[in-house]
């Protein structure tokens, strides 16, 4: 059975909920897909500071239940299906999910993107064993415990910040000396005495055996190894965009994120893409909110003309 | 939370799951987990498609650490499947809802 719809958005996160705002006020009948709940990756940390208009930080549980009931509002669907491939034919576009196929004049990819892995020795093996890939969601098992965190951007730090208040000890192993992160969660961490920061470093390999035990390291300028026993790991060192959905219909660039033109236009006749699984949108809250606004009103440009 | 799921204490562990006489999966989560809540639409899903097969138990690890710990979790969700009082297969992570479903259907006679 297939669904017709103006727009179909897939993905439920800030860019895709943002842009459904916007194309249901222009009244233009829209579907968003999402495969698992509303929300995306900012579900995974515990506070958002940097959302302007929330001077004291918000709750992203709460900040996107709120996104979801104004898409809501202005009249956009919620299905809860997830998307297996996406066709182009003479009438359109075509979502096929899990629960049928959405047919498109316009289809606005934001599926966002998801959390990176080490690829070393021992990642997979110990990964829930003490390997995590979320902070908030694992960190209570670590009270009093130590645990290291791996990165050096914004998440990063947060996790750190967030894990220095229930563990007894954090390392903090950047591979590079300067860090990406911003410079207020960079003081925040460098004036905790708990946090150890361990730079110009990196994961060789991850040792234990029921579960984590330690980790081999090895500075990459001096070139010396060492062995850090830790309760639990913390990966934390970035994303890969979820761009399968459209290899072949748009162009990707080295990292696999969709190129997009002006307007988020990802390819001509109706396809566009928002968020961080574009080349034009930096991982943040509110420059996913920016590139969802930005293409759903490309999108009504576009249906306006087509 | 859906009706076909049972909630599951430190308590009540034992009578619920380990003397089930039918297999049960276990989930391990917390409010405060973004991805537990990403997955429990599927583990409802799960609930009510083998309705009578499988005995769905939703643990909240914050008020019954002691049921996480004796299973090793350190990581959340985490989905156990168990059969006859032992644990017999484990999902850690937000999967798919065809993941979940193959790895509880091997399982059930």
């Amino acid at each position: 059975m297939t669904e017709s719809w103006e727009v179909v958005i897939v993905g439920a996160g800030p860019a895709g909920l943002a842009a459904a705002v916007y194309t249901g006020r222009a009244r233009r009948r829209t579907v968003v897909l999402e495969k698992a709940v509303p929300g995306g990756q900012i579900l995974r940390t515990d506070r958002v500071d940097n959302c302007p208009g929330y001077p004291d930080g918000v709750d992203p549980r709460i900040l996107m239940d709120n996104f979801k009931a104004q898409a809501v509002k202005f009249g956009a669907v919620l299905e809860r299906a997830e998307a297996l491939a996406v066709k182009h034919d003479a009438a359109g576009w075509i979502v096929a999910t899990d629960k049928g196929e959405f047919a498109g004049r316009a289809v606005l990819v934001a599926t966002g993107s998801v959390y990176r892995k080490l690829g070393v020795p021992g990642e997979a093996d110990l990964a829930g064993r003490g390997v995590s890939y979320c902070a908030v969601c694992d960190g209570a098992f670590f009270r009093e415990r130590t645990v290291a965190v791996v990165g050096g951007g914004n998440n990063a730090l947060t996790e750190a910040l967030f894990l220095s208040r229930l563990a007894r000890k954090v390392v903090l192993i950047h591979r590079r000396a300067a860090f990406r992160a911003e410079r207020i969660l960079q003081e925040r961490v460098f004036a905790l005495p708990l946090i150890e920061v361990l730079r110009d470093t990196v994961i060789d390999r991850i040792e234990g055996r029921a579960r984590l035990e330690s980790l081999s390291l090895r500075n990459v300028r001096s070139g010396e190894a060492s062995t850090l026993a830790v309760d639990g790991l913390f990966v934390s060192i970035g994303t890969v965009p979820s761009s399968d959905l459209v290899r072949g219909l748009a162009g990707l660039d080295d990292w696999g994120q969709i190129k997009v033109g002006p307007g988020f236009v990802a390819a001509e006749g109706g396809l566009f893409a928002a968020g961080d699984v574009t080349d034009a949108c930096p991982p943040q809250l509110a420059t996913a909110v920016g590139s969802g606004v930005q293409a759903a009103l490309s999108i009504e440009d576009y249906l306006g003309r087509a | 939370m859906s009706s076909d799921t049972i909630t599951g204490t430190d308590a009540n562990f034992e009578a619920e799951v380990l003397q089930s006489p039918i297999p049960v999966l276990v989930d391990f989560w917390a409010a405060w987990c973004g991805p537990c809540r990403m997955v429990a639409p599927v583990v409802d899903k799960i609930a009510s498609d083998h309705k009578g097969k499988l005995k769905v138990v939703k643990v909240d690890v914050d008020a019954n650490m002691a049921s996480a710990e004796r299973y090793g979790v350190m990581s959340i969700p985490t989905l156990m499947v168990f059969k006859g009082g032992k644990a017999v297969e484990t999902v850690i992570g937000a999967v798919p809802e065809a993941k979940l479903a193959e790895a509880v259907s091997k399982h059930l006679a």
